[in-house]
């Protein structure tokens, strides 16, 4: 259990049956009256905001997370299946809850897993991941349109945009964070 | 950097012309003692112990017992402590502003609000508009002033006698208050629920309300001054009430300021208020952070 001095953000805690991230806190106290705790949280699994404020002596459960290591297994139709390298154990995820994960996972590839419960809520992907270039056009050499960049799809069907010098069956690092090209991989 | 010397270069000059606006209208400075046997009990504020003694919360009993003795205009501008108060506006050591004045009301008060923020900013930007979170904010117009019931009545959705009921009155004024009065010239929020004025008079004609009122500029609460109780009989058994709550919630009794009573049948009808400094700096400097007005936060020390 948490009481209300133990909230600052980053904490998570369950509220109705799902896990929240407090993503804001402030402590408040209108004069002469009681200290209050008002805080912004967002729901682990489908992401709404929600604005509450507490009272001193309030207390909140902890959202029991855990992360697990699993390997990507396969998709079938809208859900995504992982398995426990230890256990073995199966865990199926729902696509909304993949969020852009799904742009970069291959199968058998190794992710950390967030699971609430029995339930998989989210994958945490390492900040950069190696792609193949499935497809993009080829460099016209003397192009002086001054265009920079290019569409090119990868191995697990997301397009972005990448230098007009990577060619189809190149590997390339994208930026999970943020989606983008970040550098071609020699070799 | 450079932004927190601007910030300590410009609290030094609000506190000049804070001094220098009280010594023009014939205020004494006093300093009163900061340890002190006992706080005047209240139902939110935590004292910090010192040795045997508590650190003050205020200096509102020395200062009264000050009017008791026959000084009418008197203001001190000091340290004060408030145990477990850490927010964006608030730190559990700041500093305060009071201001008493015997034979007066808390009408008096509020002229006074108006005339000190026309004065200061006067002083300090030479101008009278302060621009606060994209918000100006006229210095030089009588305030608005608005009823505590009519606050209620306007913004939310249960009377201000309900909210006091259910429980939900600090929580209203947080939500749904507070932040409407975010957008205009400085208000005076007046006549406060009796429950929620432990040391302040009843309004002679509604009962219901305290002559209490709250200073309001850019959604910053400043100030908080009342027309003063004077009944020994009534005041203790306000701080009986204040102990009995604190004690149902589970905080520990508060021993009685004895020797405040035993004057306090001597005090002219009198007002008195408590302004924070370091909010008052917080709406000069645009700082929406109480931390960007202060040398240390007390995370730093």
């Amino acid at each position: 259990m948490y009481s209300v001095a133990d909230l600052k953000k980053g904490l998570k805690i369950t509220l109705d049956g799902a896990p929240y991230l407090v993503i804001g806190f402030d402590f408040v106290k209108p004069g002469k009256g009681q200290a209050l705790y008002r805080t912004k949280m967002r729901n682990m699994i489908n992401g709404t905001i929600l604005d509450r404020t507490y009272r001193s002596g309030e207390s909140f459960e902890q959202a029991s997370l855990d992360e697990r290591q699993m390997e990507y297994l396969y998709k079938e139709g809208t859900h995504y299946t992982f398995m426990d390298q230890q256990t073995y154990e199966q865990v199926v995820m729902e696509e909304d809850a993949m969020g852009d994960a799904k742009n970069y996972l291959l199968e058998n590839c190794k992710v950390d897993v967030l699971i609430y419960g029995e339930k998989a809520i989210g994958v945490t992907l390492p900040n950069f991941v190696n792609l193949r270039v499935t497809q993009t056009d080829p460099w016209a050499k003397g192009d002086t349109s001054g265009n920079d960049s290019k569409p090119a799809t990868l191995e697990t069907g997301y397009t972005l945009r990448v230098p007009p010098f990577i060619e189809e069956g190149e590997l390339v690092t994208i930026d999970t964070r943020n989606g983008e090209y970040s550098t071609r991989v020699k070799g | 950097m450079s932004f927190q010397i601007d910030n300590l270069r410009l609290r030094a000059r609000i506190i000049r012309a804070l001094r220098s606006f009280f010594e023009s209208r014939g205020f004494l400075e006093v300093e009163t003692p900061q340890r002190i046997p006992a706080n005047a009990p209240e139902e939110h504020i935590e004292p910090i112990r010192s040795a045997d003694m508590y650190l003050h919360t205020s200096p509102e009993i020395c200062m009264k017992r000050l009017l008791c003795r026959g000084h009418d205009k008197i203001f001190q501008i000091c340290r004060c402590w408030r145990s477990g108060e850490r927010g964006s506006r608030h730190l559990p050591e700041f500093t305060m502003l009071e201001w008493y004045r015997a034979n007066s009301d808390y009408a008096d008060l509020m002229r006074d609000c108006e005339e000190l923020f026309r004065y200061v900013s006067e002083t300090l930007i030479d101008s009278i508009t302060i621009s606060y979170n994209t918000t100006s904010i006229p210095c030089d117009e009588i305030f608005t002033r608005i009823s505590v019931r009519d606050a209620f009545r306007e913004w939310s959705d249960v009377s201000m006698e309900d909210a006091v009921r259910d429980g939900s009155f600090d929580e209203i004024m947080v939500t749904r208050i507070e932040p409407a009065l975010e957008q205009t010239k400085p208000v005076l929020l007046v006549d406060y629920p009796i429950e929620m004025a432990a040391l302040a008079r009843p309004k002679p004609e509604d009962a219901s309300v305290a002559e209490r009122f709250e200073l309001y500029a850019g959604g910053l609460e400043l100030a908080n001054g009342f027309s003063e109780l004077n009944d020994p009989a009534e005041q203790r058994s306000r701080f009986q009430e204040a102990n009995r709550k604190r004690v149902d919630n589970g905080y520990p009794e508060l021993p009685i300021p004895e020797p405040f009573l035993e004057e306090l049948a001597n005090m002219p009808p009198s007002a008195g208020i408590a302004l924070g400094v370091d909010r008052l700096v917080m709406l000069f400097a645009g700082a929406t952070r109480i931390d960007d007005v202060i040398a240390f936060t007390p995370e730093s020390l």
